[in-house]
């Protein structure tokens, strides 16, 4: 018994499409941060369910590149956004803008 | 089944690796010496790194093959793009080891950060695999995050690094969703593939055109990603921002090599891997570059700040580039290289007079606090003035000659229209650049100002930036002949 | 038991029905059975025998923060190691350096962390 493939990569599109809708009209960084990372992760999704499609691993092997490479980007941001935070006790964004053109 | 490991030839990504270990012993000599005043080992150190992979990159000239399991091309347009990178990575290192001094922030973080940097750049130039590609995207994003807020104690630098993080996290998901996309219309992320293993290329050269729908979709999410480091509307928000808050060796070394970089990875996927879909890609590159040309271009004339206006020059050049891309000949491609090899010189150079003249903490970095300053520093202001002469292409000067080689490229392959709208715009441009030589020959210095120091390294930079612009746009045919034999050497193009 | 993809579903869902009623019920009969004598000691938060200071939502100290990127980062490098632990007898020589190499590298950044005192705990 196996499951249509197409409900997996609809479930897939929902998520990134909120990561989406999230990271455009939140305003806190590290909300906005969560659904970059929700995104990362609906691709994911999509990489498992093709690499099962196609019968060949590499969709899972390139999900544990996407993986560690979404870790190291979370440490370097998150530690970005601390640094922001402890200067200026805030993470919203909109407080944040110094420069404008 | 009985596993057999890849055939393991390195040759392909020594400079890289040259970078990477070179950046480990500045990373743990830096940590384990004691002294703290006398730090001249470490760009030392950098720099035996930068001259160690320039030599293996070098080595390597005139092969074109796919070594690592067909994962890296070795081929004549990845040694260029790799030459040219080493060489920004080194002048970065030099102008970066007096700006540093001067301010007080000397750490070796900098220079292992700017190393690993250029390795990623440079593993861009010459990855044959989607996800190399973005492995080596992420390597120079992450290492650039954190270069962009190196100055922590200024809130300009930390809101900068902030912006450009999540605006490059943002964009780097929908570089994957690309990926994800053009796996599943092609059951592979190889860029070229053969008759035994699938790849983009050969997908496309065996399949019919109807079943290339998805990874049609998968391309205009690609471009998304390359066009944000890049730099090209409307994926350019972060620029001037970026630019404004970085320390001015990183913002040069950003213009000059993120730009490359990307622009690397742009070549070989759209004219060479996906070659056979250039009906569909280029009607959209071709909205992007006009797109960029004119925004960038009549953005800068209403900036005040100096690095700002750089920045929207830096977005209008990336659509001039851009021309060269969708020309999908060899001399757009040659054309292309030669162009950013000479602008990135330009820019780097540009910015190194505007991190010196930037003084301590870069408090003068406005276009008013440039008024007069012929009349203060003659030598500075002569070669910035050559530096923006170049940016707006100027005969006599290498931008002069990468504008002719990819205009060229474009109208001969029918895009005159376009390349119209590029001169047109380079008009525009001329006016800002222009107006920067005003205030600095026209206007009177301010009496008040106190005397700037100039670190020899810094001056070096300058130099050798100076001399180099003003040779290229007199002898070009060596350097565009070395981009014409590598693109000869461009595998599957 | 049932049968089919959801069917096992069926299952999980039954477990965890059956689970959640055994402890709500043990709980409820303790409830019955214990005297009920409250004293303030007994509603103060126990932090192992010492006398809880502030209130329950105190910011804790930022350096776990250190700590917590150090581990994520070395956590998800491990998953490099499963895929290559499973076959590593079928792997041969080649594959035993390489991830010699890749710990080789982490090590490098783990010492690099040390030096830079950031395992150290100055209170």
């Amino acid at each position: 018994m196996s499951i249509d493939p197409s409900y997996y990569l609809a479930l897939a599109g929902l998520m990134f499409a909120i990561g989406v809708v999230g990271t455009l009209t939140r305003r806190n960084a590290i909300v906005i941060f969560m659904f970059i990372e929700l995104m990362l992760n609906a691709v994911n999704l999509i990489f498992v369910t093709f690499a099962r499609m196609w019968g060949n691993v590499d969709g899972q092997v390139l999900v544990f590149f996407v993986l560690v490479v979404a870790a190291a980007e979370a440490v370097v941001g998150l530690a970005i956004i601390l640094v922001i935070a402890r200067r200026r006790e805030t993470s919203n964004v909109d407080d944040i803008s110094m420069l404008k053109w | 089944m009985p596993f057999v490991p890849p055939e393991i030839r390195l040759a392909g990504i020594a400079p890289e690796m040259a970078l990477v270990v070179s950046a480990f012993v500045v990373l743990i000599a830096g940590t384990f010496a004691r002294s703290r005043v006398n730090r001249v080992y470490l760009p030392a150190l950098a720099t035996i790194g930068f001259g160690a992979s320039i030599y293996f990159a070098v080595s390597v000239w005139g092969e074109n093959e796919l070594q690592l399991s067909d994962m890296i091309a070795l081929d004549g347009f990845a040694t260029f793009c790799k030459i040219s990178l080493a060489v920004f990575g080194l002048l970065t290192v030099w102008l970066g080891s007096d700006y540093l001094t001067r301010d007080g922030i000397e750490e070796p973080e900098f220079y292992g950060l700017v190393l690993l940097a250029v390795a990623g750049m440079m593993l861009m130039a010459s990855a044959a695999d989607l996800i190399v590609i973005f492995l080596a995207l992420e390597t120079f994003s992450i290492a650039l995050y954190v270069l962009v807020g190196y100055r922590r104690r200024s809130i300009e630098g930390q809101e900068s690094a902030m912006k450009y993080f999540l605006l490059g996290a943002f964009s780097s998901s929908f570089f994957l969703l690309g990926i994800a996309l053009a796996y599943g219309a092609v059951g592979s992320t190889n860029l070229y593939g053969n008759s035994e293993n699938p790849g983009l290329a050969q997908f496309l050269s065996e399949s019919a055109s109807e079943a290339t729908g998805v990874l049609v979709l998968a391309t205009g999410f690609l471009v998304v990603g390359l066009g944000f480091k890049i730099a090209a509307v409307p994926f350019h928000m972060w620029t001037p921002d970026a630019y404004q808050g970085a320390p001015s060796p990183i913002t040069g070394f950003m213009a000059a090599g993120s730009k490359l970089a990307g622009f690397a990875a742009l070549l070989r996927l759209f004219d060479a891997s996906l070659f056979a879909l250039r009906w569909e890609w280029r009607p959209l590159l071709i909205g992007i570059a006009v797109a960029t040309m004119i925004a960038g271009s009549v953005l800068a004339v209403v900036q005040e700040d100096i690095k700002r206006m750089l920045a929207y020059s830096s977005i209008a050049h990336a659509g001039f580039v851009l021309t060269g891309v969708i020309a999908t000949n060899d001399r757009g491609i040659s054309g292309s290289l030669f162009y950013l090899a000479t602008y990135g010189i330009a820019v780097l150079g540009g910015f190194a007079v505007v991190s010196i003249l930037g003084g301590k903490d870069e408090h003068r970095v406005r276009l008013v606090d440039y008024k007069g300053a012929f009349y203060e520093h003659p030598a500075l202001a002569g070669a910035l003035t050559l530096f923006l002469l170049s940016l707006a292409g100027v005969p006599v000067t290498s931008g002069f000659v990468g504008k002719l080689v990819v205009f060229g490229a474009a109208i001969e392959a029918g895009y005159s229209w376009v390349v119209v709208i590029g001169m047109l715009t380079s008009a525009i441009a001329a006016f800002f650049y222009l107006r920067v030589l005003v205030v600095m020959y026209m206007q009177e210095p301010d009496e008040s100002r106190p005397p700037i120091p100039v670190g020899r390294a810094a001056s070096t930079v300058v130099a050798l930036t100076a001399v180099a612009t003003i040779i290229l746009g007199l002898f070009w045919s060596p350097l565009i002949g070395a981009a014409e034999d590598a693109t000869f050497f461009f595998v599957g193009g | 038991m049932p049968e089919g993809y959801f069917g096992q579903y069926a299952t999980i869902g039954i477990f965890a029905l059956a689970g959640m009623t055994l402890v709500g019920a043990t709980l409820q009969l303790a409830k019955l059975v214990r005297p009920n004598v409250p004293t303030v000691q007994k509603y103060t938060t126990y932090e192992s025998g010492i006398d809880p200071i502030g209130r329950g939502w105190a910011q804790s100290n930022v350096r776990y923060y250190i700590f917590a990127l150090l581990f994520v980062i070395f956590d998800v490098e491990a998953v490099f190691l499963f895929p290559w632990a499973i076959i590593f007898e079928s792997l041969g020589t080649q594959a035993f350096i390489e991830m010699i190499i890749f710990i080789g590298i982490l090590a490098l950044a783990l010492l690099y962390a040390i030096k830079k005192g950031v395992l150290e705990w100055l209170s």
